[in-house]
């Protein structure tokens, strides 16, 4: 056995032991990893001892293991869920045949499109949230900003050890490609765009987890139902530690909020910014900007490639069980769609919907974050409700791409959409204020920053002032 | 158009001039006659009448059989008279009711055997030395005056009546599909506009302006033809190539079925189908002795001189592929052996070609069926794993492959060039397999001639001569999936792919021939104008005129 692929350095469940393949290719690729991650991992903190969760065996003692690590000598290892026993394709053309163990090669590179999208997306959120442990609102959420990381780089190597176990050569360079694009270089950007937007401060960054890893959870749900029965196993655990980063986003919009309304009814009359905290509007705002960015990864509302996908069984919809049929042959879906500069509401050949498909079960999802808001402002008696836009607000992919769309949902001229739109996104003053807000990180255990309440309890047991992240 | 139920009926490419329907081969000293008379309910399968001396598949495999066996059986003769037994018509071409009930890929398969056919024709007029004269008693149109061409000199008979013809277009809505239109032009440089007014004439043309035209080499009377015959033989005899010595008989060949069911064996070569996968492993396999070094040995050998026998079996095993299997649609190519018994049997057969016939007939027939090879529109894998060690002539066949995959493993599989790699086995396109794969670079292709030790899939990667080379662990996951996924592609896209990519550098007859045939022929087979409810094929012999759609595109 190599020296690199021990089961001690990487835990998994996958017998890389007795895998050639996968230490031959590990090899190669973990110490690219261990470069890409020093260099564009969270930037400043790679020495420090972290209060971490490692993930060292897929049972249920073994996926939460808390201690001290530096993250890169974070045990990245390799996890599949139990396999289920006897189980067979659940949708598609090939609805009740055997799952697939290999790669069919009919389907090869779709899959490796797939499993390279969604893997793509990993590294870019590391990079993307490189340099916000420098304005940490508190050491409790520095941690958390860790925990997503690692956990991050976690999935990539998911997606990884696909790769490397079923794709050959095509497989390890693509691997080796994902650890090559960089989030927002113009030349060798991310693959998806929303993940090469820049997240400068710790507002986007929650808006990032609970938005667009919500995306993730629900791509992953699709994944999970795949006949490709390694991806449908990767994918469902790496579901539970998607949880954890949308807990992160939820928890945090709802603590800024919270401290908002707090000085709201301190001060009822004066504008919130004049007490060091973000107004309601504001927060709307980034709402409105990462959700519409978070829609646009779902893809086309007509795709042939959707329609391919679930054909073929590689991609189902969340949750396939729940649903009565299972070929989506001989249904439609009506859908509002732009004709001579009118909405018209159209049928769609239902394979061919399959993104709206998952992007109503996303938008309902989102939802319900926002209602937790909204009571918290209720209970508060302040009088704002927050609301998710539209779905065809502010696209730039599919039907609505660049149509000037109000957060109502209604068609507007260029004109009265451009006139409008510091009211809906953020500003550049916006941008000033926050960053001016943020401008200073809080070290100090057990300390938050002004413009953020405490969270409710601490992590595994520990309280909100443990030293989550030792400075020294 | 309905399609035969008995398409499915496995063809057998077995022929013997003792059990000739439709011709009759009569041997006269050096000269060998060849004449036509095709029994009527003779065809290869029920629901048409081959009236007129049509053909179908089954009169053409005994053509091929006698081209075959002259070059083998009898090096005495050096003239071929092709004609016909029949009063005043020679041939008629293609049974248009036959192609009426064939399946589409039937009708395709059929016209590619059919123009292989001729082309060997003109092989043995080429290179065997043979003199080819057709003599034409009465009319020959369509695929009649397509074989009529594909001989070295025609001689038509003037009775105010015989005439030559290409009808299909007026007649049919369709092409000649054997190659006519590009002989026409190409081979007998009839000028276009002529050619073009001849194929638009069904009834043809005859006598002297057939011959001022350049359609045929001569036109005699009726009552004088035998004996204008017999002064063109005279002529042709002369510039015949003198071949001495007995004949070689051509020994039929043994298959048996495999232990599975699902193959053919032969003793060199092995063909097992996998039909879930629609794929075939086709294997060749190498000398299991030394061969002969000396004519004489050689002779002693015969039919069974592995460089023969071995590639009559492969012609064997892709006919059997082609017309019995359609739905296979990836023949996975193996090869074993020694590979130092290959080079030397190899060596051996140029060193004698020069001076023996019959060492240069096996060469000939060599290039003939790895022309096949290549012409077969089905995908062509070479697989060279564990243990393999290909050389020589047997490396043709991974030339011949669309991909090859080497496994790349300490001791494993080599490759290593030889002298028939550099000339002697060219293809459609008269250049070597090697030439066509380094177009854009001849210099290396000499480079490669100095290149003589068996090479590792590595270097044979570097020298560009295999396509992949995945390791010992990468191996078995990069075949199947290549292989499964290649299987699933679109078989006309695949088709139309392979084609325009295996014969790339300069057009010759015989890659225009293949290529019209194609790409024109197979389309217009495809219309509604041909094959329609209306179209020119269907309504053919019924008292429905056709009825086009005249939009050109």
């Amino acid at each position: 056995m190599s020296n690199i692929a021990t089961n001690e350095k990487i835990p998994n469940n996958v017998n890389l032991a007795e895998d050639r393949r996968l230490q031959r290719a590990l090899e190669q690729w973990q110490p690219s990893f261990l470069d890409w991650w020093r260099e564009m991992g969270p930037e400043g903190f790679q020495l420090q001892d972290i209060f971490l969760r490692t993930a060292i065996s897929a049972d249920t003692d073994g996926w939460a293991h808390f201690d001290y690590v530096r993250m890169p000598e974070y045990r990245w290892g390799i996890f599949l869920a139990d396999p289920v026993p006897n189980r067979t394709i659940g949708f598609g053309d090939d609805y009740g045949k055997p799952v697939w163990q290999e790669v069919p090669g009919e389907h090869r590179n779709a899959l490796r499109r797939l499993i390279v999208t969604q893997g793509d997306t990993e590294p870019a959120s590391v990079e993307q949230q490189r340099f916000l442990g420098k304005t940490c609102p508190s050491l409790y959420d520095l941690r958390n900003l860790f925990q997503v990381n690692v956990e991050e780089g976690r999935h990539l190597w998911a997606m990884v050890y696909l790769l490397h176990s079923y794709f050959g050569r095509d497989g390890r360079e693509e691997a080796e490609a994902l650890l090559q694009r960089r989030s927002g270089n113009p030349d060798n950007p991310r693959i998806l765009g929303a993940f090469n937007a820049p997240m400068q401060h710790w507002l986007s960054f929650y808006m990032f987890t609970y938005f667009t890893d919500r995306d993730g959870k629900y791509q992953l749900l699709a994944l999970a139902e795949s006949s490709f029965d390694p991806l449908s196993r990767t994918t469902r655990f790496m579901l539970t530690e998607e949880a954890h980063h949308m807990f992160v986003g939820e928890t945090g919009i709802l603590r800024i909020v919270e401290r908002t309304a707090e000085i709201m009814k301190q001060h009822p009359s004066d504008d919130p910014r004049r007490h060091g905290v973000i107004d309601l509007p504001t927060i709307q705002k980034y709402m409105n900007y990462w959700y519409s960015l978070s829609l646009d990864l779902f893809g086309g509302e007509v795709s042939s490639n959707a329609a391919h996908y679930f054909a073929s069984g590689l991609k189902g919809r969340a949750h396939e069980d729940r649903f009565e049929e299972h070929s989506a042959l001989d249904a439609y879906y009506a859908m509002d769609v732009l004709e001579d500069g009118k909405l018209t509401r159209e049928e769609v050949a239902l394979r061919n919907a399959m993104n709206e498909v998952l992007r109503d079960a996303y938008v309902e999802d989102s939802q319900r974050g926002v209602d937790k808001f909204n009571k918290l402002l209720t209970e508060a008696g302040i009088d704002f409700q927050f609301k998710l836009p539209s779905r065809r607000f502010n696209r730039q992919v599919g039907l609505f791409a660049g149509v000037p769309v109000s957060v109502e949902g209604e068609l507007l001229t260029q004109a009265a959409w451009d006139a409008r739109r510091d009211a809906w996104l953020p500003t550049e003053a916006d941008e000033a204020y926050i960053h001016h807000l943020m401008s200073q990180p809080v070290y100090e255990p057990g300390k938050m920053a002004h413009w953020i309440a405490p969270p409710k309890r601490g992590i595994k047991g520990r309280p909100v002032d443990f030293e989550y992240v030792r400075m020294d | 158009m309905a399609e035969s139920s008995t398409d499915s009926l496995p063809i057998s490419f077995d022929a013997h001039p003792s059990t000739y329907r439709h011709w009759t081969l009569d041997l006269q000293g050096d000269v060998a006659t060849l004449a036509m008379n095709v029994v009527e309910d003779g065809g290869l399968r029920p629901g048409y009448v081959l009236k007129l001396n049509s053909y179908d598949l089954g009169v053409d495999i005994e053509l091929a059989d006698a081209i075959q066996r002259l070059r083998f059986e009898h090096p005495e003769v050096k003239v071929l008279v092709i004609t016909s037994e029949k009063d005043k018509i020679f041939c008629s071409g293609a049974n248009i009711y036959m192609l009426g009930r064939s399946s589409h890929a039937f009708k395709v398969n059929f016209c590619k055997y059919t123009n292989e056919t001729r082309l060997y024709l003109e092989d043995l007029a080429d290179h065997t030395g043979i003199k080819t004269l057709c003599a034409l008693n009465g009319t020959a149109s369509g695929g009649g005056y397509e074989l009529a061409m594909a001989c070295e000199h025609i001689v038509l008979t003037e009775d105010g009546n015989s005439a030559v013809s290409l009808p299909e277009v007026p007649l049919l809505g369709v092409l000649p599909g054997t190659g006519g239109l590009t002989r026409l032009v190409d081979k007998r440089k009839v000028r276009r506009d002529l050619a073009d007014a001849f194929s638009t004439v069904a009834e043809g043309v005859r006598g002297k302006r057939a011959v001022e035209w350049g359609l045929v080499d001569e036109s005699i009377p009726r009552s004088r033809f035998q004996a204008g015959l017999q002064a063109s033989v005279e002529r042709l005899r002369g510039a015949a190539t003198e071949r001495s010595g007995p004949g070689v008989a051509l020994t039929p060949l043994t298959p048996r079925r495999t232990e599975d069911g699902h193959g053919v064996a032969w003793e060199h070569v092995t063909l097992r189908l996998d039909e879930a996968r629609r794929t075939a492993e086709l294997e060749l396999r190498g000398p299991r002795a030394a061969q002969p070094e000396t004519a004489s040995a050689l002779r002693e050998l015969g039919a069974s001189t592995w460089a023969l026998q071995a590639f009559r079996e492969l012609d064997a095993a892709m006919l059997e592929l082609r017309f019995n299997h359609q739905h296979i649609g990836l023949w996975i190519l193996k090869v074993s052996g020694d590979p130092a018994t290959v080079l030397a049997a190899d060596a051996a057969l140029l060193k004698l070609a020069s001076s023996d016939w019959f060492a240069k007939e096996i060469l000939l027939h060599m290039k003939r069926v790895l022309k096949r090879l290549d012409l077969s529109a089905r995908t062509l894998f070479a697989i060279l794993g564990e243990g393999v060690a290909v050389a020589g002539s047997l490396a043709e066949l991974v030339f011949a492959a669309d991909r090859s995959f080497m496994l790349d493993a300490e001791g494993g599989p080599t490759l290593q060039l030889g002298p028939m790699n550099f000339g002697p086995l060219p293809m459609s396109n008269g250049l070597t397999r090697l030439q066509t794969r380094f177009l854009n670079d001849p210099a290396h292709v000499e480079a490669l001639r100095r290149l003589t030790a068996p090479l590792s899939a590595g270097e044979a990667l570097r020298q560009g001569l295999v396509t992949f080379t995945p390791d010992d662990i990468d191996w078995e996951d990069e075949v199947r999936i290549a292989i499964e996924e290649r299987a699933a592609f679109s078989p006309d896209a695949l088709t139309g792919m392979e084609a325009s990519l295996r014969f790339a550098g300069p057009e010759t007859l015989e890659t225009k021939i293949f290529g019209r045939l194609s790409a024109w022929q197979n389309w217009i087979f495809q219309r509604p104008n041909a094959v329609g409810e209306r179209g020119a094929l269907t309504v053919y012999g019924t008292p429905e005129r056709p009825s086009f759609d005249y939009r050109r595109t």
